[in-house]
Parts: structure tokens; sequence; C-alpha cells
């Protein structure tokens, strides 16, 4: 009775005005409805409005995609509450550390959740490459996907280094002179790198300063657009990659080629 | 195709549902299907449940983990004292147990881009898409350029004493030889399995068994000095 209540309610809402005024595609369970749920709304129309079934069982992906994007929606919200406790700025860094394990409510919670979500995504990245080179959908015509993919791969690893600084112990202070110290082997350049990388010739104040930006900023934009082109590019290359549905290319050419002509379907 | 007799003509007869199709068939060929129509559902609500149900039992996980596990937190940084060994976050441990046999800039520059160009370009080369096993055609070359690479990586590997990667590669080459001494006809599903994969699969398989080991072998067998340490006597 109860329950019947609140769906006439929501019922009576979905068919208000303003309901209809933000949400276009209107209510309604039809397939042209479901359609246009995709189709017409502006974070999900980057989607195919159908998928094949055979690519939702959990074998043909493990999910690893969606996991790792899950990980990272994660990553943002513990990462802008953890923004709220901390100062980038030496020895403050340290110390809304300790806070956050002493004195914040569910502060521990919150930067554990966000550390090992963050071990989570790097090992899920990986897990995602490998397993997409297994399946071969990096073939043609998805090529450009899996070079968007190992941009995001980067942008991952990046992620996770630069944050690795922040909490401004002994373990992230060696961790980050040890790696930024290789910056400066590159030929010819490598000073000018590892400089600008630190914003001086050691790992201080202003290297915690650049790399909680790079963190909170530069890279999360980057990681945004760069996810938002490579579900796109799904849709755009013909969905996700099926066995056995789509003929044994040998090379690009042949790929391109059955893009553009018409295929004799055969249903089953 | 010379003359009307080498090849048969057809008409396709639905021409309500789809523009009227001519196929020829030349008739040293047959006719196959080169993709078959799937069954396909609504993205909403079938793949977007799924996939908030798969992340709302990863955040299950994540969270169980988070109220056992603390992250660590040593003391304040301080730069006039180093551990020992100071160690990179686990993904790049790889790397740095490259840097302890090679100079910087082998170890932290040129393999990292070398490994970055490798991957981009892995689906813009033909070798890379054609899904043959690697000893089945051109098999007298092909066997030729497996001895040279496995033989001259292991020597280099052996001569700057980087037994932790020269270990993988000789397992990988030990399979590859099974692949290049085993037919589609041999006995055992796994040998046949070995001589079917092409040989984007086994660099690949390469790279991800050096990947596991010496990431491992950085995160728990590394003690002070980089010195060789069992994990479960510290």
């Amino acid at each position: 009775m109860q329950l019947q209540k609140q769906a006439s309610r929501l019922d009576k809402l979905m068919a208000s005005r303003l309901w209809k005024s933000i949400f276009r595609s209107g209510r309604g369970a039809s397939t042209l409805h479901r359609s246009m749920a995709i189709q017409q709304n502006v974070f999900l129309h980057i989607l195919p409005t159908k998928v094949r079934r055979r690519m939702l069982n959990f074998d043909a992906t493990w999910y690893l995609g969606t996991l790792t994007l899950g990980t990272f929606l994660l990553l943002v919200i513990t990462g802008i509450l953890l923004m709220f406790y901390y100062h980038p700025s030496v020895p403050q860094a340290y110390a809304d550390m300790k806070d956050l394990r002493y004195v914040v409510s569910s502060g521990l919670f919150l930067r554990n959740l966000h550390r090992w979500s963050a071990h989570a995504m790097v090992l899920l990245a990986f897990a995602h490459m490998f397993r997409v080179f297994y399946r071969g959908a990096y073939r043609p015509p998805r090529e450009f996907n899996w070079v968007v993919g190992v941009i995001l791969l980067l942008v991952t690893l990046l992620l996770s280094y630069t944050g690795y600084l922040l909490p401004w112990d002994q373990l992230a202070f060696w961790a980050i002179t040890v790696g930024s110290n290789i910056s400066s082997a590159v030929p010819v350049v490598g000073h000018k790198i590892h400089f600008l990388l630190l914003g001086g010739n050691l790992v201080n104040a202003n290297a915690l300063l650049r790399f909680y930006v790079l963190h909170t900023v530069i890279l999360p934009l980057a990681a945004v657009l760069f996810i938002a082109v490579h579900f796109w590019r799904i849709r755009k290359d013909g969905g996700l990659y099926v066995q056995q549905s789509e003929p044994a290319r040998e090379t690009a050419e042949e790929a391109r080629a059955d893009e553009n002509t018409q295929q004799v379907v055969v249903k089953q | 195709m010379t003359g009307p007799s080498d090849y048969i003509a057809g008409v396709s007869s639905d021409a309500r549902k789809a523009p009227r199709r001519v196929v020829f068939v030349t008739r040293r060929t047959s006719a196959h299907v080169r993709s078959v129509d799937e069954e396909q559902v609504q993205t909403w609500p079938e793949a977007l449940f799924r996939a908030a149900l798969i992340v709302e039992m990863l955040v299950i996980a994540l969270v169980l983990i988070s109220l056992f596990f603390n992250a660590p937190l040593e003391g304040i940084a301080n730069p006039t004292v180093t551990p020992n060994p100071a160690k990179a976050p686990w993904y790049f441990l790889g790397l740095q147990e490259m840097l302890h046999y090679f100079p910087p800039v082998v170890a932290g520059v040129m393999i990292p881009t070398l490994l970055v160009v490798a991957l981009v370009v892995i689906p813009y080369f033909n070798i890379n898409i054609r899904p043959d096993g690697v000893f089945l055609k051109h098999r007298r070359r092909n066997l030729t350029v497996f001895y040279v690479v496995a033989v001259s990586l292991s020597l280099f590997l052996w001569f700057f004493d980087v037994y932790v990667a020269l270990v993988p590669t000789l397992v990988a080459a030990a399979f590859m030889l099974i692949a290049a001494y085993s037919g589609p006809q041999s006995p055992g599903r796994f040998r046949r399995y070995l001589v079917s994969r092409p040989v984007s699969w086994w660099i690949m398989t390469w790279f991800l068994l050096e990947l596991v080991v010496l990431t491992m072998v950085g995160t728990f067998f590394r003690g002070p000095g980089w010195s060789w340490v069992l994990p479960w006597r510290s």
C-alpha cells in the first residue's frame, strides 16, 4: 500500500511539467523511450542505445572497464571529501594525515578507501588492457580506442604517482625522490624536466604543491576527457568487440572495406 | 572471371526490407557467412543496471577492505634520513628492478618509452592482427627469427646478470619451442592451443610474465641495498 502510494507519487512527479522540461526522453517503457533515455541524455548519449546481449555475460568482458570506471568515480568522491581536510603545505600536510586518523570522523576510513581504490584502479586498468589484448578487441576498426586506452593507463599511473606524495611521510617522500630522479636521466633536457616537475632541485614544499595541483585538477580533467572519448569510441567503432560475430579480418584495409560495403546479413 | 560460366548470379528478393542486392559467386569459391546478426538489448536498463550492480559489488569489497586494513603512514618526510631500501610505488618496481642493472637512461627512460610506443603501435601493424599461429606460415623464416631473438635476448640478460628477467624469458622461449615442434594434429589440447598462437600473443605473454615476476620480486624479495631477501624471514 505504502509502496503503491510512493509509486503513484513518482508517476505524478515524472508526468509534471518540471520533470518533462528537464528530461527530454519522457516516460514510458517502450523501446523508443528506452532508446531516448540514452540518446537524449547528455551524459549517456556517448553510449550506444543497444548492446549485444552476449556482451552482458560476465565472461565476455569480466566488466573490467566498468570496474575501472567504478574505482575512478569512487576516487573522485573520496578525493573531494579528503580535499576538505587537506592542506598541500609542509608540514601541515602530514599533520592533516594525523588529524584524518585521530580527529576527523571516519577520516581513517576515508583515507583507506581512497588509498585502496587507487591501487585497485591501477590493477584493474592493467587487467582491462591485457583482457582487451587477449580477446583481440584492439583490432581495426578499434585501433584508436586502444591508443586512448594506453593514454588512460598512463594518466592512471600518473594520478596514482602524484597522489603518492601527498601524505608527506617518509614513504611518500622517498618514493617520489626515487621516481623523479629518473627524469634527470633524460638526455639533454633531463635536469630541466626534473626542475619543472618538482619546482626545485629536491622534493620540497613546491613539489608538494605541484603534485597536488596535478593530482586534483589537471590529471582528473584529462582522465574525464579521455574516458569520455574512450566510451564514445566504443559506440562509434561498432560496439564492444564480439568474437565470431564479426568477420575474421586479417588487415586494417579489409576491416575498412567491410565497414564501407553493405554486408549480407544472415538471420540466425 | 572471364566468362559467364565462371560465376552464378543471384538477386535478393526481399525488396521491402532492404534495397535490391545482386550477388555474384564465382564457381571456384563458395559463399560464406561473414557476419551474423546478434540479439541486441536496450542499454537502458539492461546494460546500465548490470554496470551499476557490478560497481556496487566493487564498492562493497573496497569498503570492507578499508574497514579492516589501514593505509600505511610512516613518520614525517625527512630528507636527511634515507630508508633502505627506498622503494617506488609497486607498479613501478619492475622499472626500479631494471634500474638496479642498467643506467638510468636505459632503465628509466628508454625502456618505459619503448614500452609505451610498443603498446600504442600494436593495432597498427598487420602482424599483430593476423590470427595465424606463428610457426604455421613461413615456418623456416619465423623459426630463424625466433632463435636469433631468443638466444640474443637471453645472452644479453645473462651478460648483465639480469637473472630475474632471464628466467621468464627462458620459460616463454621453452613454451615457444613446444609450439614450434608441435602441429595442429599434435596430441594434447594445450599443445594445439600453443601452436595456434600468433606472434603478438607470444610477445604480450612474455611481457605479462616479465611484468608480474619483476613486480613481485621488487615488492617482496628486495631488501636493504636492493639485496635478495625472503619476505617470510623479516
